[in-house]
């Protein structure tokens, strides 16, 4: 078995474009749940609008790369408010089933023939990268060291998507200190009493929603910036890798998706090269292959672990456990 | 008849609130919620059916009544929780109807729950400076820069700290609202209605579950509302508790408002005491509030009395 590959594999997966795409994707989740208690089941849906967005304004309008970025935003912030307006007077687990819904369809127009002209149906998008390519600050070249290699343009993706991810985490860390976040985690606690207070909820769990979405959003961009857009990308599965990230990390935590994302993404990295490496030597009783789809079984077995042992997850603090799962 | 039930001072009774002959939906002199045929059905049942109500400004007021007496879904009606089927009512002269909860705390009339509804995973202090009114910071935009909200939220933290001491509960303020007692609880969920300057207080049951020792320094904070110049209506089955503070009462049952009076009155009134009291266990209520004759029930009874003999 080749340790240094297996490592080298896992710690270049740290800094991927994805990783950082999650872990915004996911700090919205935690605006969601975690501070806004909001059970948002379609997360996927709005990285889909981001990631479209972004691609179908290039490829179909023309636009420079920040305008098509601009673009999933608004739209982002439409579909919220198309989702919101009916869905947020639920109650949370049917708010839930109808945000899973929600993003189901938004998935299936998109990988459907409908709009073949501007979606490409179910091949998907690619090839729009020249405009953010040209705005790349770098010169050619190769850069960093040790696992961590990248070309002039794949540096530009991870240098854009942190910098993303920086000013995200900040803009939660703001809204959540302020008393507008105060608000937000007291219809967390209890809708009525807050509404007793003389506090309009309705309007705040639509603000809450438009913002997470809003991160979901960037987080689809990141994805997609240096690669293509693939339909099959935004399955609810993609929803709930953000919802293992989220709980691993501690809902109601700032660093918590962050964190979350790196050790969800390190360890599916080492899982994908080191089961199948156990199952070379003969240690497992699959095909290479089979075994590495294997680590998506450790997926599910992590998020039933987490929920079950450690609610408030690696920063969460046990005061203030959102997640009342017993 | 514990002690622990009575206000530590003798409290100065409002007297002279209503006009004219006191009756159910009797006029007051100074009302400061009127309304008018409100009724609420859940499913069959009439849960609330009340004609007409005023509840006298600056003073407390009683609402009493047997279990499913609809006092509770009265309080929702009034505070917009809940919406009725019919009816009319208003609060400081503006009208209610369909007005939703938020907006009817924002005029001034704040409630709390029978079931208290402390945020637990908010610290005692931050419960209180919810209950501010006006908070810029509260504005998504505005909240982004502390320059816009940070002066108002050291007043609000000043103003919730001295309320705090007068509640006795500013050594917990930083702890989180799961950790207090139940009896802290409605402590905390009574001052934090406290900190909108509401003209009425609307308190559900505040003595349910509250421990003895505490509930001798509610009945004196309810009574401290009153002298600095609120109205307060009150939810309560401990009789001795409503006479003491109380000024006026208003007995429901089956939905309807079947007395009204001061204490004293409505104590020693038949229909009270038969509804409420239980001098009549086995008469049916509905006997009380006139839904059902009993004259017909005693010929029906004696009609099946006749037919079993035969």
């Amino acid at each position: 078995m080749d340790f240094g590959f297996i490592l080298g594999q896992t710690l270049s997966s740290l800094l991927m474009p994805e990783t950082i795409a999650y872990a915004i994707a996911a700090l919205g989740l935690a605006v969601h749940f975690g501070y806004g208690g909001l059970l948002n089941f379609g997360q996927a849906g709005f990285m889909a609008i981001g990631g479209y967005g972004y691609a179908i304004s290039i490829l179909s309008f023309g636009f420079p790369w920040w305008a098509g970025i601009l673009v999933g935003m608004v739209a982002s912030v439409i579909f919220a408010l198309i989702m919101g307006l009916p869905a947020l007077r639920l109650r949370a687990d049917y708010l839930a089933i109808a945000t899973i819904a929600v993003a189901e369809v938004v998935r299936l127009l998109f990988q459907s023939t409908i709009f073949d002209n501007y979606t490409n149906s179910a091949d998907g998008l690619g090839n729009y990268h020249t405009s953010f390519r040209e705005a790349n600050p770098f010169p050619p070249g190769r850069y960093g060291f040790g696992p961590w290699q990248w070309s002039q343009d794949e540096l530009w993706n991870r240098v854009f998507g942190l910098v993303v991810l920086a000013l995200c985490v900040l803009l939660v860390w703001a809204l959540m200190r302020s008393p507008w976040g105060r608000v937000v985690r007291g219809i967390r606690e209890d809708e009525d009493a807050v509404r007793s207070l003389g506090k309009n909820v309705f309007a705040y769990k639509l603000q809450v929603l438009i913002v997470g979405g809003m991160l979901g959003t960037l987080g689809g961009v990141v994805m997609v910036l240096g690669s293509a857009v693939v339909p099959g990308n935004y399955l609810p599965s993609l929803t709930f890798y953000l919802w293992t990230i989220l709980l691993l990390g501690g809902a109601a935590t700032i660093f918590g998706p962050l964190a979350g994302s790196l050790i969800f993404w390190g360890l599916m990295s080492f899982l994908s090269v080191f089961l199948p490496a156990l199952s070379t030597v003969g240690v497992l009783p699959f095909s290479p292959a089979q075994s590495g789809v294997l680590r998506y079984v450790f997926v599910g077995l992590a998020l039933m672990l987490i929920v079950i042992y450690r609610p408030q997850g690696i920063f969460g603090s046990k005061k203030e456990l959102t997640f009342n799962a017993r | 008849m514990p002690a622990d039930s009575k206000p530590s001072v003798a409290p100065v009774k409002s007297t002279g609130l209503h006009v004219g002959k006191v009756a159910p939906g009797v006029a007051k002199v100074d009302p400061i919620i009127i309304a008018d045929n409100v009724s609420r059905a859940f499913g069959g049942l009439k849960a609330v059916d009340v004609d007409h109500l005023e509840i006298p400004r600056g003073a407390i007021t009683a609402l009493i009544g047997p279990n499913g007496a609809g006092k509770t879904t009265l309080f929702n009606l009034l505070t917009g929780f809940d919406k009725p089927d019919t009816g009319t009512w208003s609060f400081d002269g503006s009208g209610l109807a369909g007005i939703p909860a938020f907006k009817v705390a924002k005029l001034g009339q704040v409630r709390t729950f029978q079931l208290t509804k402390s945020l637990g995973m908010l610290t005692v202090l931050e419960n209180m400076k919810l209950g501010a009114k006006g908070q810029a910071g509260e504005s998504f935009w505005k909240s982004l820069i502390p320059a816009f909200w940070r002066p108002q939220e050291n007043e609000i933290e000043e103003k919730a700290i001295s309320l705090l001491e007068r509640f006795k509960l500013d050594a917990k303020r930083d702890d989180l609202a799961a950790s207090l007692s139940g009896g802290q609880r409605k402590l905390l969920e009574m001052a934090r209605a406290l900190m909108s300057d509401p003209t009425l207080v609307m308190l559900d049951e505040p003595m349910a579950g509250v421990n003895p020792a505490l509930t001798q320094s509610l009945l004196d904070h309810i009574l401290g509302l009153k002298e600095s110049g609120m109205t307060v209506l009150f939810v309560e089955h401990d009789m001795h508790m409503v006479r003491h503070i109380a000024d006026w009462v208003v007995v429901m049952a089956e939905g309807r408002i079947v007395a009204e009076g001061s204490p004293e009155e409505v104590m020693n009134n038949v229909a009270v005491i038969d509804a409420y009291l239980g001098s009549h266990l086995d008469t049916d209520l509905g006997v009380v509030t006139g839904r059902i004759d009993l004259k017909e029930i005693q010929a029906a009874d004696a009609a099946a009395k006749k037919k079993g003999s035969k």
